[in-house]
């Protein structure tokens, strides 16, 4: 890759602290992540593709990386609980799309803008790869992107408890060769979602005082996450076998004109199924386009919002589980009562915060997840019927005019 | 031998033929005049007066198939599947059909009739037999032989062949294929006591003649060529088609997946719930409907190879026809030749090269006793090879016209077939297409929710109304 990669022109802010601990970081620091897009295929060597990850040591028991080979957005949840509740004045502005085109593949940067309270905008034009299904980069894909991207920082920023997330400070500032070292500080964790989030989850099993709507949320989450992944994964491969029947279909149509050179009294039968075969093949080009504008990355996007939710009730429970050993501290132990008092006045506070904010939050995103994936795979019906409408017709006109019957009424209640 | 002569000019009662039937497809083969008797006493046939061997019209079927074991020829155990064939004969009066014969044949005999068919009527277009081993399979497919979808199939070619053959004006009158409806012991033996394997032409022969022919009938050369260019684009198309079989079976069973996930989702939902357990019924329903419509692909399928070994069929009325040529010249310059030696032995000028010029030149003159006799013998050959060629340029007219009008009678089967076969595609597609749009009119009341209640009418024209019914809640 050549050296557009990432235009200097932020202030450079180091990364204030140590991962680890729950030191405070002054507002607006950061850095940048490359947001990976590769759908279909992972190559972990390549290293702009590679998926956010950090090492085991720095990772706290409620993060985890999602190695999923198609996380266009993914990200770390390393939930810092940071004492700075006031973080909340933070604005994005995703724009300025740019292709480049290389010999090895075509991506796409997107400038983010991000406004802090404490510091002055850092225009960092970002990369925004995206490789695989999506061949052609018209403007309505570009602006779709740059609209999700938008949209998908600005939920984050919005986010009460995913503002103080660390790893997303780090996207929105850090330099390309931060970011790398940064990167490259934690392995590939390749184990499915599903098995670390289990895994974690296990090990916070022991949260005993979690209220019962969370344990419920958590159920739901675990659950839907699976779900929508298994749905990803389905829909992309669905998309992949419609490609491969395309590629057949425009290579068995024009055999049939090629018979027709030989076939004098075949000709205008041999020539029309000809003509229908490629009809019905424009109409599945307009289905694929379909899945892959709307379907895909809808599905897609909800599978990176589970997980993103998944990190969040981890980290509530661990400040819950923080809570309750500091209290129990307490309970044994007389010694530094007061600093204790004051530590679990503190968590207490925070406890309160997260689970009202997680509350306010847990409605508003099921009503958003049913609405978004209720459109898409309207949509995705929709242009099923279509095609079928289209070949139906394609086929039917082409009966008519070889036979010279009129073709059978339609019962609607014939299958 | 029983050479039927053939008479293209017999007017035989049209019988519409269809190939490729399903079970107990059947036909009439209406046949003219009576015989003594019916089946029942085998020796019958031996008394044979005319060329029809059947009462009144006839059905043939092959109804079964079973899987046999037994020992071949080296005496080991092998195992095979045996057809029955069922001929039944049907009443004028009332159109009931009684059954007349019924016996049990396997593959090889059938490839024994056709060959023997190919001797004795080399001037017909043979129908040709279901493929020996499955080709053009996709991966559902088996290639097994002895797979019962494979037998099924199989079964039904091997009916239409017998169909064919029993339809055809010439074919149908022959002895052989008679006894292969009637006779079930003894008539392996029966038609290798006729000798045609020594009858023959042998394929080097024929290759021979293919490469050193001079003027072979044009249209026998078109015709070649015809045939040729069909089995390369059938060929073609079949495997393509088998391709495309596959991949479509690829996305209809990767939406069966949706099923699973939706039904696992729905528990999880309150209400989503019903919707999306619905939508995931829907979608095993459209996964599983894709086991019929490639089945009924496989029949269309079917009726195009039947056209993909026609063209073999063809090229072997062709190669009869070169071969006969060939003879034809071959003959023909053989008697020019003798004609020039006599002539020259007559007038003493010698012309042309013979080895009795070469040694007369160098050892002497003959002596004229000598030269006549020669010239007796040249002139005795001259004129039995003169009857020669009349004979054989008469057959080889003969064979030519017959010939031709048996690819003419083929030609017209082949398009109205053939059409026939590519409608029948484009009535699959249609229907294919409605099957996905249904009325799903009872699946209203089972989902109401509105998020979800488009799933039920995923493919349905429905959806619109539906849409509009139902709040787009958004």
């Amino acid at each position: 890759m050549d050296g557009e990669r990432l235009a200097s022109g932020s202030s450079e802010l180091a990364v204030g602290e140590s991962p680890r601990g729950g030191a405070p970081i002054p507002g607006g620091s950061g850095s940048c992540s490359l947001l990976q897009a590769d759908v279909l295929d992972l190559d972990e060597d390549e290293d702009d593709l590679e998926v956010f990850s950090k090492d085991a040591s720095l990772m706290d028991m409620n993060s985890f990386s999602p190695m999923m080979p198609t996380s266009p957005l993914s990200m770390i949840n390393q939930v810092k609980f940071e004492d700075e509740p006031d973080l909340k004045d933070l604005f994005i502005t995703v724009d300025a799309p740019e292709s480049h085109v290389t010999t090895i593949e075509t991506f796409i940067t997107y400038r983010i803008i991000t406004k802090v309270n404490a510091e002055g905008p850092f225009p960092l034009p970002e990369k925004f790869i995206v490789k695989g299904m999506v061949e052609r980069f018209n403007d309505d894909f570009i602006e779709t992107r740059r609209k999700a991207l938008h949209k998908f920082l600005n939920r984050i920023a919005d986010h009460p408890t995913l503002t103080f997330n660390e790893d997303f400070k780090v996207f929105l500032t850090a330099q390309a060769s931060e970011l790398s070292s940064y990167k490259k500080q934690g392995p590939g964790l390749l184990s499915r979602m599903g098995q670390t989030v289990r895994a974690v989850a296990s090990s916070m099993r022991g949260v005993r005082n979690r209220p019962d709507e969370f344990t419920e949320m958590n159920n739901f989450i675990e659950t839907f996450s699976q779900k929508i992944n298994l749905i990803d994964k389905i829909s992309q491969r669905i998309y992949k076998e419609e490609r491969d029947y395309l590629d057949e279909m425009k290579e068995y149509g024009p055999i049939h004109t090629v018979w027709s050179a030989s076939e004098e009294d075949l000709v205008d039968t041999l020539k029309g199924i000809a003509n229908c075969i490629e009809q019905c093949c424009k109409a599945t080009e307009k289905r694929m386009s379909g899945l892959s504008e709307v379907l895909l990355p809808v599905v897609h996007e909800y599978v990176l919002y589970s997980e993103m939710l998944m990190g969040v009730m981890k980290r509530r429970d661990q400040i819950q589980t923080e809570l309750d050993s500091k209290v129990e501290a307490l309970t044994y132990k007389k010694a530094d009562a007061d600093l204790l008092t004051e530590e679990i006045g503190k968590l207490e506070d925070k406890v309160e915060c997260a689970n009202n904010a997680l509350k306010a939050d847990w409605e508003r995103w099921k009503q958003n997840m049913q609405n978004d994936l209720k459109s898409a795979f309207t949509d995705t019906a929709e242009e099923n019927i279509r095609y079928y409408e289209q070949c139906l017709a394609t086929w039917e006109s082409f009966l008519t005019s070889q036979t010279d019957l009129p073709l059978e009424e339609d019962s609607e209640d014939k299958i | 031998m029983e050479q039927t002569p053939p008479d293209p000019e017999r007017p035989l009662q049209p019988a519409p033929l269809e190939p490729l039937g399903g079970p107990g497809a059947v036909l009439e083969a209406a046949v003219g005049e009576e015989t003594q008797g019916t089946r029942e006493d085998s020796s019958g046939v031996e008394t044979m007066t005319g060329n029809n061997f059947w009462l009144k019209k006839i059905e043939i079927s092959v109804s079964e198939a079973e899987k046999r074991t037994g020992r071949n020829a080296m005496n080991m155990q092998e195992t095979y599947t045996a057809y029955l064939i069922e001929t039944r004969s049907v009443g004028h009066a009332d159109g009931q059909s009684v059954l007349t014969d019924s016996l049990w044949r396997r593959y090889s005999e059938f490839e024994l009739l056709r060959n023997y068919l190919l001797v004795y009527y080399p001037h017909i277009v043979v129908p040709p037999l279901p493929e020996k081993r499955a080709e053009f399979v996709w991966h559902k497919l088996s290639a097994d032989n002895m797979d019962p979808d494979f037998v099924e199939r199989r079964r039904i070619g091997l009916e239409n062949f017998l169909l064919r053959v029993a339809s055809h004006p010439v074919l149908c009158r022959d002895k052989i294929f008679y006894l292969f409806l009637t006779q079930e012991g003894n008539w392996k033996e029966t038609v290798n006591e006729t000798g045609f394997q020594l009858k023959a032409d042998s394929r080097l022969k024929a290759l021979n003649a293919t490469f050193r022919v001079k003027n072979p009938d044009k249209r026998f050369t078109e015709l070649k060529h015809y045939s040729d260019e069909l089995q390369s684009v059938i060929s073609h198309l079949l495997r393509v088609r088998a391709r495309v079989a596959d991949r479509l079976y690829g996305v209809y069973k990767v939406h069966g997946n949706y099923g699973r996930v939706f039904s696992e989702w729905s528990a999880i939902e309150k209400e989503m719930g019903d919707g999306l357990q619905s939508a995931g019924h829907h979608m095993d329903v459209y996964a599983s409907s894709i086991d019929d419509i490639l089945e009924d692909e496989e029949h269309y399928a079917d009726q195009l190879k039947e056209y993909l070994f026609y063209a073999e069929a063809l090229r072997a009325v062709c190669r009869k026809h070169e071969l006969m040529q060939y003879d034809l010249e071959t003959a023909a310059q053989d008697l020019a030749s003798k004609k020039q030696q006599c002539e020259e032995l007559a007038t003493g000028t010698v012309r042309t090269f013979s080895l009795k010029g070469m040694t007369t030149k160098l050892f002497g003159q003959e002596a004229p006793e000598q030269r006549e006799a020669r010239v007796k013998v040249l002139e005795e050959q001259i004129g039995e090879g003169e009857q020669q060629l009349k004979s054989k340029n008469l057959e080889s007219r003969e064979f030519v016209k017959n010939a031709w009008a048996d690819i003419e009678r083929f030609k017209e089967q082949k398009n109205r077939d053939l059409k026939e076969a590519l409608i029948s595609y484009a009535v699959m597609q249609i229907s294919m297409c409605k099957k996905h749009f249904g009325g799903r009119s009872r699946q209203v009341s089972v989902s109401l929710k509105p998020v979800w209640s488009v799933w039920e009418f995923k493919f349905g024209p429905m959806l619109r109304s539906a849409l509009a019914r139902c709040n787009p809640g958004k």
